[in-house]
Order: structure tokens, then C-alpha cells, then sequence
């Protein structure tokens, strides 16, 4: 459904993409992760017909977005970072203008915004403006979706939402999914990551790898240990002078320790111990996709 | 106030018309502790942050900062406390050197001081290779570090970080916090919200706000025990849903 072949973007000297390649299929729901400035913004921007690759092409649905840019914008839904709704219209009015651009009416397609329309229902008569950060992105994505289109392209729509507001939104586009969109979805939170078909993780400019996540997951080259102290910044200090570290980060309360493959769970323990740290508890663990992008950034 | 604690907020309360944005919240913060402050959008944090830095009064109840009244005393406030937002306030136009001169003059530091505090910080970000860029010019997450650095370069006795780490990459996101541990062992108290549940993880006490209630506060340790959770992720979506 969307082909990017080879993509490159220049602004002057700096080099925002630098050859990006990959494919979403039909149904998908496909990750883009990677963390601000990575050029995940303007990959968007190219797909969505607003921007000029420098070089290599893309497709959507078999439409060019150069050549065919017409067509383009009429299948795609696009949920740009900083919503573009406007905050003097009301909830109802914005959904309305929406989809008078795209020459229909709410109500035909009402059923493909229902469940996320009706948590906005009560709200329907307040300004956009006068939105929570939440409701503006249901209704942004109510926006983008009103036309029925047939890609939905969403730019970083769980940037700064709290913890159970992105769960929601995540839950919506499992929802969307079951009526056969294809979505692009952007995030900086790794996390994120996991709920997705298939993702792709960028940084600067580059495709880092393209997998399952369960598949990125496993792709962890190293032995990988979860060290639990009661301070995890003396912890890494301590780690830094262990024979066979590889690589030492905190994960929350704790520290995920990668080391070759010849270091027993004896010689940190007794690493640690020497160097006057509590040991809570450690075992070995899977990686998860932060591991990988760690490792692959390293 | 007592040596030992930097803000002392007793049923500090905002309201804007009928709504009441900030509903009575009491809570400590002390000297040197790294203090997460959580809460889902629109709960009240931002509003909460606005009262504890002067920039806007309160309704009613009370709270000092740094041992100055929030409401009486914002100018003396002002100058022992340090502020860094999601979006940071460097300027631009400006290269890092002139930022830091823009700043300690702001903050009242000496010319000597100025250029000590200019050294030290270079050579603490091994960035002395970029001392003449501009701003603009250098990437995000040396941005964040170099913002963070310019909002304790007056050694307030607290710094408010709000959503510091928002968007930049794994890596970048733990040396930030390194920065921050490194800070409060130099005494700097740090007040940090976040939307990443790890890094709330990293503070000495979590806050929770919940519709403009200070709905828990504590430990992680407490935290996970009191609402029989597995990481705060976990705390959060049992609180705030």
C-alpha cells in the first residue's frame, strides 16, 4: 500500500533522509520509531505530497506522490504533530469543515469515527481551542478520518500525552485496523513499538532495521542482565570497571547490564559486592525493542 | 521553613472561574531530593508548576519556595530557583557562549564567574568544540543538556524541569538524567514531570495528580507496595483511569 524506494531529503547541507527504504502492506499497522529530529517529520511530509523528495520515489496505493499528488490527498488521512484543527471553530464545526473539504458529509462515514466521536459528544458544542491536549487528538484523528480514506498517516500523535491517554489512542487504532485501514503511525516512545505489525526504526535519517517487533526483540546480539540495587547510579559507576561489560543503562528501577557471553552472574555479583553495592536481585532477561535501538544507536 | 525542605505547600489551591484547576494540595519537597511530579493531561500539573515558580498566584492556601511566599515574595523567588520547559529557552540567534553571557548577566553572576561557569560547563559536556555555534545549529539533544545546564547556572537551591526529555532519543534521555543525579548530589533540589513512567522511576518520591488532587506521594517502593503494582506504569493507569 505505501512503497518508499530510496528516499532522500536536503534542506541545504543538512541531510534529513539519507536514502530511506521500506513497504507497508495492506491492513498494516506499521511503526516508524525514533526519537525527534530523526527525520520522521519529513518522510511524512513527502508521502502526504507536501514536500519534494531530493531523490528515490514513493507510492501510495500505486499513486506517485509527485505526479499523482491529486490523487494522493484524497486517500490519505493525515494527522499532522501539531493538530491542524482550528481552535476558534467548535468540535462539530471542525469535523463538519472537514468533511465539506473532501466533498462529503459526517454522516456517511459517521461509522468509521463513532467510537472515538462519542467520548467527544458531550464536548461537541466547545471550542477546539478550549480542548483538553486528549480530546484535541481524538478529534484530530475524528478529522482525519472523516473522508474515509484509504492510508492513514499519523505524525508523533502520542507526543506529549500522558500515560493512559496514549494507551487509549492505541486501543483506537487497533479498532481502525479491524476495518482494513492501512496505518503509518510515528512515535518516539519505544514502547509504542510493540503494538505494531511491523516497524522500522529510524535515526538520523537512517533505517536502523525493519522487523516484527518480536522479531527486533530477539535480534539482541548480547547476553542481557537485569541488576536490581537500591541505587542504580552508583550501579552503573561500579559497572563501568566490570571485565566483559558491553553496555550498562537504566531501565526504571533498575539497570539492564549487557556482557559477553563468557561472564558468569557469579563474577557481577561479586563485582558489585566488591565495589559496596546492594544487590536486590539479578537475572537474565529478554531485550526489548529500547535495548535494540541502544545498541543499534551505540 | 526548615532548612531542610524547599517547598512547603499547605492546601495550595487554584481555581479559574468555576473551575477548580488545583484542589488543596499539601506536600513537601526536600532539600537535594529528586521530586516526581505525575499526572495525566489536564490534571493540573502545569498550573500547580505556574504557582510554585511565581509566575501566577494562587486562589488560596500557601506555599514557599526556597523560603520565599509564592504570592508576596516572587521576585526574591525568582532568583533561587531555576526553570527549563519542553521548550527550551535558549535563544537561537545566539551561539552557546553568548547564551551563557545573556544568562549570568540575567542571574546576576560577575564577568569572572561568567567565564569559570562557561569553562566548567564546556569541558562537563565535552562540548568545547561548539563554544562559537549558534543555537540553532546544534543538535537537539546537546540543546537539552547545554538548557539544562544554563537553568542551574545560578546554583538555584531547586530546579523546575517540565517534560525535559520529551521526544529525544533513549540514549540522550539516560545522559539527561545523569545530569540531573549529578545535580542533586550538588544540592540542587530537582522538580521534574514526565511522561516516560521509567524515568519517574529515578526520582527519590513520585507525585501523582489526579484532577487537581495530590492523589498519592511517596517512594517507589511505597508506590508499587500501596497499589500492588509491578512498575509505575502500572500505578499511573490504576490512578488516573
Amino acid at each position: 500500500m505505501i512503497k518508499v524506494e530510496n528516499i532522500t531529503k536536503n534542506y541545504g547541507d543538512v541531510k534529513a533522509l539519507k536514502g530511506v527504504s521500506f513497504e507497508v502492506k495492506k491492513g498494516q499497522l506499521y511503526g516508524l520509531i525514533g526519537p525527534d529530529g530523526s527525520g520522521k517529520t519529513s518522510l511524512f511530509r513527502i508521502l502526504t505530497s507536501l514536500l519534494m523528495p531530493s531523490s528515490g520515489k514513493a507510492t501510495l496505493s500505486d499513486y506517485d506522490t509527485v505526479k499523482d499528488y491529486k490523487k494522493i490527498r484524497k486517500i490519505v488521512g493525515y494527522m499532522p504533530e501539531r493538530f491542524s484543527l482550528y481552535m476558534d471553530l467548535t468540535v462539530e464545526e471542525n469535523l463538519n469543515f472537514f468533511a465539506t473539504v473532501f466533498n462529503t458529509t459526517v454522516e456517511e462515514n459517521y461509522h468509521l469515527i463513532e467510537y472515538i466521536y462519542k467520548m467527544l459528544e458531550p464536548f461537541k458544542h466547545r471550542r477546539a481551542g478550549a480542548l483538553s491536549g486528549g480530546m484535541k487528538q481524538k478529534l484530530a484523528l475524528s478529522c482525519a478520518l472523516i473522508h474515509k480514506p484509504e492510508v492513514l498517516l499519523l505524525d508523533e500523535p502520542t507526543t506529549g500525552v500522558d500515560p493512559v491517554s496514549r494507551k487509549e489512542f492505541w486501543e483506537m487504532l487497533k479498532m481502525l485496523q479491524e476495518t482494513g485501514l492501512t496505518t503509518l503511525v510515528s512515535t518516539p516512545f519505544m514502547d509504542d513499538a510493540e503494538l505494531c505489525d511491523e516497524v522500522a526504526l529510524i535515526q538520523d535519517g537512517n533505517i536502523l532495521k525493519i522487523d516484527t517487533p518480536a522479531n527486533i526483540a530477539a535480534s539482541y546480539p548480547h547476553k542481557l542482565w537485569k541488576v536490581v540495587t537500591e541505587n542504580n547510579y552508583n550501579t552503573l559507576k561500579a559497572l563501568d570497571k566490570l571485565d566483559g561489560k558491553i553496555s550498562a543503562f537504566s531501565f526504571g528501577h533498575s539497570v539492564h547490564l549487557a556482557t559477553e557471553d563468557r561472564v558468569p552472574e557469579d563474577s557481577i555479583k561479586k563485582h558489585l559486592v566488591d565495589n559496596n553495592i546492594k544487590i536486590e536481585n539479578i537475572e537474565p532477561i529478554k531485550a526489548s525493542i529500547e535495548d535494540v535501538f541502544m545498541e543499534l544507536m551505540r | 521553613m526548615t532548612d531542610d525542605k524547599v517547598i512547603i505547600a499547605k492546601d495550595l489551591t487554584k481555581k479559574f472561574g468555576d473551575f477548580t484547576a488545583v484542589d488543596h494540595i499539601t506536600f513537601d519537597v526536600k532539600r537535594g531530593e529528586i521530586f516526581g511530579f505525575l499526572g495525566a493531561n489536564g490534571a493540573g500539573k502545569t498550573t500547580a508548576m505556574k504557582m510554585l515558580t511565581g509566575i501566577l498566584s494562587s486562589t488560596s492556601g500557601e506555599a514557599k519556595v526556597a523560603g520565599f511566599d509564592i504570592n508576596t515574595e516572587r521576585n526574591e523567588l525568582k532568583k533561587h530557583i531555576g526553570y527549563m520547559s519542553q521548550k527550551f529557552s535558549l535563544y537561537e540567534d545566539l551561539t552557546f557562549k553568548e547564551n551563557i553571557k545573556f544568562y549570568g548577566g540575567i542571574y546576576g553572576l560577575s564577568k569572572e564567574d561568567i567565564e569559570r561557569k562557561t569553562g566548567e560547563m564546556l569541558e562537563r559536556l565535552g562540548l568545547q568544540h561548539i563554544e562559537n555555534t549558534l543555537i540553532k545549529e546544534i543538535p537537539l539533544g546537546w540543546k537539552q543538556k547545554i538548557a539544562f545546564s544554563v537553568a542551574i547556572l545560578h546554583h538555584p537551591q531547586i530546579v523546575f524541569l517540565d517534560e525535559p526529555t520529551s521526544g529525544v532519543d533513549p540514549i540522550t534521555r539516560r545522559q539527561f538524567w545523569n545530569l540531573i543525579y549529578e545535580a542533586a548530589e550538588d544540592g540542587i533540589t530537582v522538580f521534574v514531570t514526565t511522561h516516560y513512567m521509567d524515568e519517574a522511576e529515578y526520582c527519590d518520591r513520585i507525585s501523582m495528580m489526579v484532577q487537581g488532587k495530590m492523589q498519592a506521594l511517596g517512594s517507589l517502593k511505597e508506590l508499587l507496595t500501596k497499589y500492588q503494582s509491578k512498575d509505575m506504569d502500572e500505578v499511573f493507569i490504576k490512578l488516573a483511569r
